[in-house]
């Protein structure tokens, strides 16, 4: 056949095919013109978008005053804070300045180049160097290297407890295992759930293997798996704490039905305070959420303890586990690398940390300590400081410490194990296996 | 431009004229074949490229030939998500396409209060999805959602979403629960098609209202119900977005059906060249099972349902 498609109407066709290349250009310039705000002087800076960035916009806001160069705050919601900050860094909308955990979660961007190291720029400032304690700023670090400045709050995971239900039972908040089985039991019985437990989000589950591998194989196990031998997990303290976890499953502490229960949605929360759970391993944010859904049972029947010792385990009981604090990185890719440090400076200053006090955050300034007095519920900021001042090791939370590629068949294979869908012998193989 | 038009049906060929009596030149499809060439050809055959790399979506991919494939293969995740994706896309098909036949075709009809009825059947698709996921999971939370209340009463473990098989059943159903009325309105469509004089001439034969739906009504719906299955399955096969809120692939992984795992592998794990392939795979069975589906139907060939009348 002669008549190929482009052969008839010749006009019509180049009509459509120039109207179709207008578009289709205009569609291009559209995508194209995206980043045209930084050449006005603009830095861009992700936050992790919860209820604190008030804060942070604050800090922005004051800063934003005298400097030439302005601060734009892009605060992603949370869920999607983790995938959306490793698109932009992959595309040329990148921030200049970002919010991370330190850890395994800058590691991908320090091994592909994309972050300013901060390691002299610290040293040689001493408001960046004497601001913050010491311990938090090696934890944001990789390598001996510092790639960022604390910004928020400190944030241990604790054992939070329903202090009315512990009085009435004739219970005190456990400091050992026996307490904590005496304490099983005793719920259990009650028909009260002993610990409120949001598996269906998954990573709470993963505090419970984080504080029992600590509590009984020290702090040294999960050190050696974070800095990437996967044979790690072959530790005889791995299957333990693995068995241990099975172990309060099957025994109930856990309830029946926590697969299904979340955190994000405030499932688990709303156990404890309606009186249905006794207890909660949760970051110490619980307090806020907490205070945020029940007020009233917030500021008189929570209760908060370390978690308690497990018979047999080497670990120090002052050890904790959670998330040292957030901090702020710099994209080596910036245009404005001095205002970004300038920005991170008043980071340290006392304002900001007075901000985030009064907000109920524990700063992880040197300065802190005096200024917890002011804050909504001074015991309990002080307690946190103290926790953490005193603590030998805090462990970064395991998802945060591991890259993603380890991260996330870690929590799949926990998340099986307090399903009953793998066994501790199954877990600890598949975790060496993870490539 | 509008006399344009008709200069090129007198100008073209005679030939390709006779051909394509009253139908417009090609050219009218290139707005859309450019429009579907830009996102959807190129980025498949980007996905297809990407499937044959290493790629952690910072640095620049790596070629790494068929390694993705050969763990594809081997990989027992996905081989329990691609038999969760069947079993799922089965389970939908069975419940939707009954409930959905038969109420198209009593949408068809005239009866009172028919279209406000209809139009009540119809809200669920005007929903979002995630806003249903979200309400869904609300109503079935195992402590203060309803299910705590009515679920022993109906026989339903209010736990059913921690459950392997209530999860995925939940996931069906939620998804039934908005699509059905789409397809619907389908047979709605389909059967309003169908001659009325069909059904005249077979109630003066005797034939009563259960023999005129599986002897006319059902044949005459041929082409409807494989264009609604097709639509359903592929649906069913690409459905993620349920998934990802209510269950996020649990308990464990016994909800982690091919979208998710994709999805957990290039986005949570950034693992892009493997979730490149398992995509790619993707692709290639929807397309198969819709090709099949086709050509046994008869659909591809357009043959009428109305020979002979």
């Amino acid at each position: 056949m002669r008549s190929g498609i482009f052969s008839q109407g010749t006009r019509t066709t180049r009509w459509a095919a120039t109207a179709a290349a207008l578009a289709m250009t205009g569609l291009l310039a559209g995508c194209g013109s995206g980043d045209s705000g930084s050449d006005g002087g603009t830095i861009t800076a992700y936050v992790y978008g919860d209820d604190s960035v008030k804060v942070q916009q604050a800090a922005v806001d004051s800063f934003n005053k005298t400097s030439k160069v302005k601060v734009k705050l892009v605060s992603v919601p949370g869920t999607d804070y983790v995938n959306k900050l490793r698109s932009a860094m992959g595309s040329p909308n990148a921030p200049d300045v970002f919010y991370n955990w330190g850890g395994g979660s800058i590691k991908p961007y320090v091994d592909a180049k994309q972050l300013v190291d901060l390691t002299s720029t610290v040293e040689n400032d001493a408001t960046l160097k004497d601001g913050f304690l010491p311990s938090i700023m090696t934890a944001g670090g990789l390598d001996g290297k510092i790639y960022g400045v604390p910004m928020r709050g400190m944030q241990p995971v604790m054992l939070f407890y329903n202090k009315t239900l512990f009085a009435k039972h004739g219970l005190e908040a456990p400091k050992t295992w026996e307490d904590l089985q005496k304490a099983i039991t005793t719920f259990k019985a009650e028909g009260i759930t002993p610990f409120a437990l949001g598996g269906s989000d998954k990573w709470p589950e993963l505090m419970w293997m984080e504080y029992l591998l600590d509590r009984i194989g020290g702090p040294e196990v999960f050190q050696k798996i974070q800095n990437g031998d996967t044979d790690g997990w072959g530790d005889p303290a791995v299957l333990k704490t693995a068995q241990t976890v099975k172990g309060l499953v099957d025994q109930g502490a856990f309830g029946k039905n926590f697969n299904s229960v979340d955190y994000g949605n405030g499932g688990a929360p709303t156990l404890l305070n309606k009186g249905k759970a006794a207890m909660h391993l949760m970051g110490s944010w619980e307090y806020s959420t907490q205070l945020g859904k029940a007020p009233e049972f917030a500021e008189k029947d929570l209760g908060w303890t370390t978690f308690p010792t497990v018979a047999g385990g080497v670990g120090d009981p002052a050890n904790i586990v959670g998330n040292p604090t957030n901090y702020w990185s710099v994209n080596a890719r910036t245009k404005y690398k001095d205002a970004a440090v300038e920005f991170l400076r008043t980071m340290a200053s006392k304002t900001y940390a007075q901000s985030l006090v009064d907000n109920g955050d524990v700063p992880t300034t040197s300065n802190a300590a005096s200024m917890l007095s002011g804050s909504p519920n001074p015991q309990f900021a002080t307690d946190q400081y103290q926790m953490v001042e005193k603590a030998p090791s805090f462990t970064l939370s395991w998802d945060q410490a591991l890259e993603a590629q380890y991260a996330t068949p870690l929590l799949t294979e926990i998340s099986k194990l307090f399903a009953g869908k793998t066994t501790p012998e199954k877990f600890v193989e598949a975790m060496k296996a993870a490539k | 431009m509008s006399h344009h038009t008709p200069v090129a049906k007198t100008r073209g060929d005679r030939k390709a004229a006779v051909g394509n009596v009253g139908r417009p030149p090609v050219s009218w499809a290139l707005p859309g074949i450019v429009f579907f060439a830009v996102f959807a050809i190129i980025p498949l055959g980007i996905a297809v490229y990407l499937s044959f790399c290493d790629w952690d979506g910072l640095n620049s991919p790596s070629l790494t030939g068929l390694d993705n494939w050969s763990r594809l293969f081997k990989d027992s995740e996905f081989g329990q998500a691609a038999w969760l994706s069947l079993l799922l896309t089965t389970i939908s098909w069975v419940f939707q396409t009954p409930v959905a036949l038969l109420l198209g075709v009593w949408a068809a009809g005239r009866q009172r209060s028919r279209a406000v009825l209809s139009a009540i059947f119809f809200i669920p698709l005007l929903l979002s999805t995630t806003a249903i996921a979200m309400l869904f999971h609300a109503l079935l939370d195992p402590n203060f959602g309803v299910i705590k209340e009515i679920g022993p009463w109906i026989g339903v473990d209010p736990n059913v979403m921690g459950s392997s098989t209530g999860a995925l059943l939940v996931v069906a159903f939620v998804g039934g629960w908005q699509f059905m009325p789409f397809h619907t309105l389908i047979y709605q469509g389909g059967a309003r098609q169908i001659p009325e004089v069909l059904y005249q001439a077979a109630s003066i034969d005797g034939a009563g209202m259960v023999r005129q739906f599986f002897h006319i009504t059902l044949p005459q719906l041929r082409h409807t119900m494989t264009t609604s299955s097709v639509l359903m399955i592929v649906g069913s096969l690409t459905y993620f977005d349920t998934v990802l809120i209510m269950t996020k692939g649990g308990p464990g992984t016994d909800t982690t059906i091919l979208p998710y795992l994709m999805y957990r592998t290039g986005f949570q794990t950034y693992d892009l060249g493997y979730a490149a392939a398992i995509a790619t795979a993707l692709v290639v069975v929807a397309t198969g099972i819709s090709l099949i589906m086709v050509r046994l139907s008869g659909f591809g060939s357009m043959r009428s349902t109305r020979e002979g009348m």
